[in-house]
């Protein structure tokens, strides 16, 4: 009895709450008129969209930065490659590759820069970090509206300037991974195997990098700077890697949640969208400063189940939409429980 | 050499206003508009938006950066808003009626703030931040379902058709103004809002008087260093929290100022930007995250909202699009707030690398100027 009691002490409280909350959400759903089976495929897909973004903190959160509010960097850096990929006219397997591949050079810049940023405010990061990102998505607002595209399909219709606020990706790289080996069982459930696939390579390269020679110095450097530096580690180094990775990822996973969502959302649709991939992983269990791939997979499963599963089924139950406010509350009081756990801030 | 580093403090230590002051410079000429409309619009912003910005300075003094949980006391005065159109009350009555109800509200989450705030020391501006959006939640959840559902509302125009939950606008009509129109001056083409002026003033004044109490004085010795205000007797987490429940006060009612000028509430985001707004005004006024002085307020109001004026303007006759002034003055904004917080880290960092190197003698000098510290 004390162990379990320990073993949920050390998980959390607020995280054990979340997960019975899903559960009573599951087993609800039938009482309600939700079917298990569309909820699950919902719930599938979600996690599909969003595992690379989740996946994108884990190295920032490895090397002693803290979590990556700057996550819209790398969301710009993808958005800039999908948009070059349909510029360019690719389509299909090709589109996507070749946005992911467009994006790089675009991430791995902007990574570098920010890294810079952050190794002179040790200690702030998070805070910069968000500033940072908000900042540059309203620069981005205004490239999106006067850099030369001509995509008639990207572009508004009248006036002929501009890129639209939504892009449909239907022509472009829509579910090529969602539809890679796509599981149709029955005529409800379908399993994205393509995006999941994707999410697992994904995380296997990252736990495999993070058991090579950098990837360990990166999480030496975050879990003790003072060691690290005396066994002659470049502490900045480091610490820039890990933010042109967590970049690097984020492009990547903008363009993977495209794809299946179908969409590129452009102006200001970016400056929400690392709050989710912070709450999310720290559901699965991360602190701020250690985070692992089962946090990562928990954590990605737990929060887009509770995005999934509440709407439909306290709709069902009550008549009102109350899924934005129980959002809210879960997703941001989570980051303010785990920004309040006891951690050693590094200067 | 000295004259060189002294050119070169004195950039780097005014480099946000600089740039506001050159930014605003070009902007002024290219909107076209009237400087009687422009110093108009000042008058009025100066009394709408001050006291919010100056509700920050008290965390500041405490080294607490940026009170950005201020977005707390902002919804306590909705929801005291909320509670004065509800039972009728007009005028500058309702207002203080709205205060009255703001107040116990923004003491309890004041208080919950500055606790939460004690455990996560070294991060608190983040936190704050978060903070602000999770209590948003609860705000949501509160005035979309609570209200006249589980706290009665007897004024039925304000509810939503459904029988519960508040409009997403509320009219505020009833109050509309009431505290600029108390005693306002006309003063050639310019009209000025005194009453709301006086109480800026007294505002002002209890600042500065604030500060030379003993709690004034412990403030800033908690604010300088912790460890050796705790050692000097100093209840260093009370006083934190004592300098959140002020700031998360006058944050209400400088929400209920900024409303009664306003004339309507967007119930469920006219807090979104509060923060935002406030701190990007008194960072561009000069302030730090640790140094903050009442002329920053003022200073950094008036430059902010000039650019916030002129911008859609400008954007308009530059390029031809409204939007793009649009997004410039938001991404000017988000922008000074974080150069301002990158200037202050970096300048902490090396002066902590500086007072390694003096400490430790030359031989490490070396080592703290490669900058691998």
């Amino acid at each position: 009895m004390p162990d379990l009691k320990q073993t949920v002490a050390e998980f959390g409280w607020p995280r054990v709450i979340i997960f019975l909350f899903l559960v009573a959400l599951f087993v609800l759903a039938p009482f309600v008129g939700v079917r298990l089976d569309d909820s699950l495929t919902n719930v599938l897909n979600r996690f599909g969209q969003n595992a690379v973004f989740v996946l994108a903190m884990v190295p920032m959160i490895q090397s002693g930065c803290g979590l990556n509010f700057g996550l819209s960097l790398g969301i710009i850096a993808g958005l800039l490659g999908g948009i070059l990929s349909g510029q360019l006219g690719l389509a299909g397997a090709a589109g996507f590759f070749g946005a992911i591949a467009l994006a790089s050079p675009f991430a791995v810049l902007l990574g570098l820069g920010y890294g810079k940023l952050l190794n002179k405010v040790k200690g702030e990061e998070m805070t910069i970090a968000m500033y940072v990102g908000f900042a540059s998505v309203m620069f981005m607002c205004i490239m999106w509206l006067v850099l030369p595209f001509s995509n008639p399909t990207m572009i508004w219709g009248y006036g002929g300037k501009g890129l639209r606020t939504t892009i449909s990706v239907e022509k472009f790289y829509r579910g090529v991974l969602n539809n890679f080996l796509m599981i149709k069982a029955g005529e409800h459930l379908r399993i994205p195997t393509g995006t999941l696939l994707f999410d697992a390579l994904c995380a296997y390269l990252m736990w495999g990098f993070l058991k090579t020679r950098t990837g360990t110095a990166v999480t030496a450097v975050g879990s003790n700077p003072d060691y690290a530096r005396a066994s002659g580690l470049s502490v900045d180094r480091m610490r820039t890697v890990s933010v042109v990775i967590s970049t690097f990822l984020g492009a990547v996973g903008i363009l993977v949640y495209q794809q299946s969502y179908g969409f590129m959302q452009l102006y200001g649709a970016p400056l929400q969208m690392p709050f989710a991939a912070v709450a999310a992983i720290l559901i699965g269990g991360a602190s701020v400063n250690k985070a692992s791939m089962l946090n990562v997979i928990l954590g990605t499963f737990l929060f887009q189940g509770l995005l999934t599963m509440t709407p439909s089924v306290i709709n069902a139950a009550l008549q009102t939409d109350m899924s934005e406010v129980v959002r809210l509350i879960v997703s941001n009081g989570i980051i303010v429980y785990a920004l309040t756990r006891k951690t050693r801030v590094a200067k | 050499m000295s004259g060189k580093l002294d050119l070169k403090r004195f950039l780097s230590g005014n480099a946000v206003i600089l740039v506001f002051v050159l930014i605003s410079a070009a902007a002024i000429p290219a909107s076209k508009l009237s400087g009687t409309y422009i110093v108009q619009e000042m008058l009025t912003r100066i009394g709408r938006n001050s006291f919010l910005v100056l509700a920050l300075l008290l965390p500041i003094y405490a080294g607490m950066g940026l009170n950005f949980g201020m977005t707390l006391g902002a919804m306590a005065g909705q929801l005291g808003l909320i509670c004065a159109v509800n039972w009728g009350i007009t005028g500058v009555e309702g207002l203080a009626f709205a205060a009255l109800i703001g107040m116990p509200i923004s003491i309890a989450l004041g208080y919950v703030c500055g606790s939460i705030l004690n455990k996560a020391k070294g991060r608190e501006m983040v936190t704050g931040y978060m903070l602000g959006f999770f209590i948003n939640g609860v705000y949501q959840f509160t005035v979309l379902y609570f209200m006249g559902m589980v706290i009665p509302i007897r004024n039925a125009s304000i509810l939503l058709s459904r029988g519960f939950g508040i409009r997403n606008t509320l009219n505020l009509e009833s109050v509309r103004q009431s505290l600029d129109l108390l005693w306002s001056l006309k003063a050639g083409p310019y009209v000025l809002p005194m009453s709301t002026y006086l109480v800026l003033a007294a505002l002002c004044v209890f600042i500065v008087w604030f500060r030379r109490t003993k709690l004034g004085q412990d403030m800033r010795a908690v604010g300088f260093d912790m460890g050796v205000a705790e050692a000097a007797g100093i209840p260093v987490d009370r006083t934190r929290v004592i300098a959140i429940v002020i700031s998360t006060v006058l944050a209400c009612f400088g929400q209920i100022i900024f409303l009664q000028n306003m004339g309507n509430m967007a119930t469920y985001n006219a807090h979104d930007q509060t923060s935002f707004f406030a701190v990007a005004a008194l960072l561009v006024g000069g302030a730090s995250v640790k140094k903050a002085t009442i002329p920053n307020v003022f200073i950094g109001v008036v430059l902010l909202h000039v650019l916030f004026v002129v911008s859609p303007r400008a954007g308009q006759n530059l390029f031809g699009s409204a939007q793009i002034g649009e997004y410039f003055r938001q991404f000017i904004g988000y922008g000074v707030i974080a150069l301002s917080l990158v200037l202050y880290a970096t300048r902490e960092r090396r002066e902590a690398a500086a007072l390694r190197a003096s400490t430790y003698g030359a031989g490490r000098k070396a080592a703290a100027a490669g900058g691998s510290v």
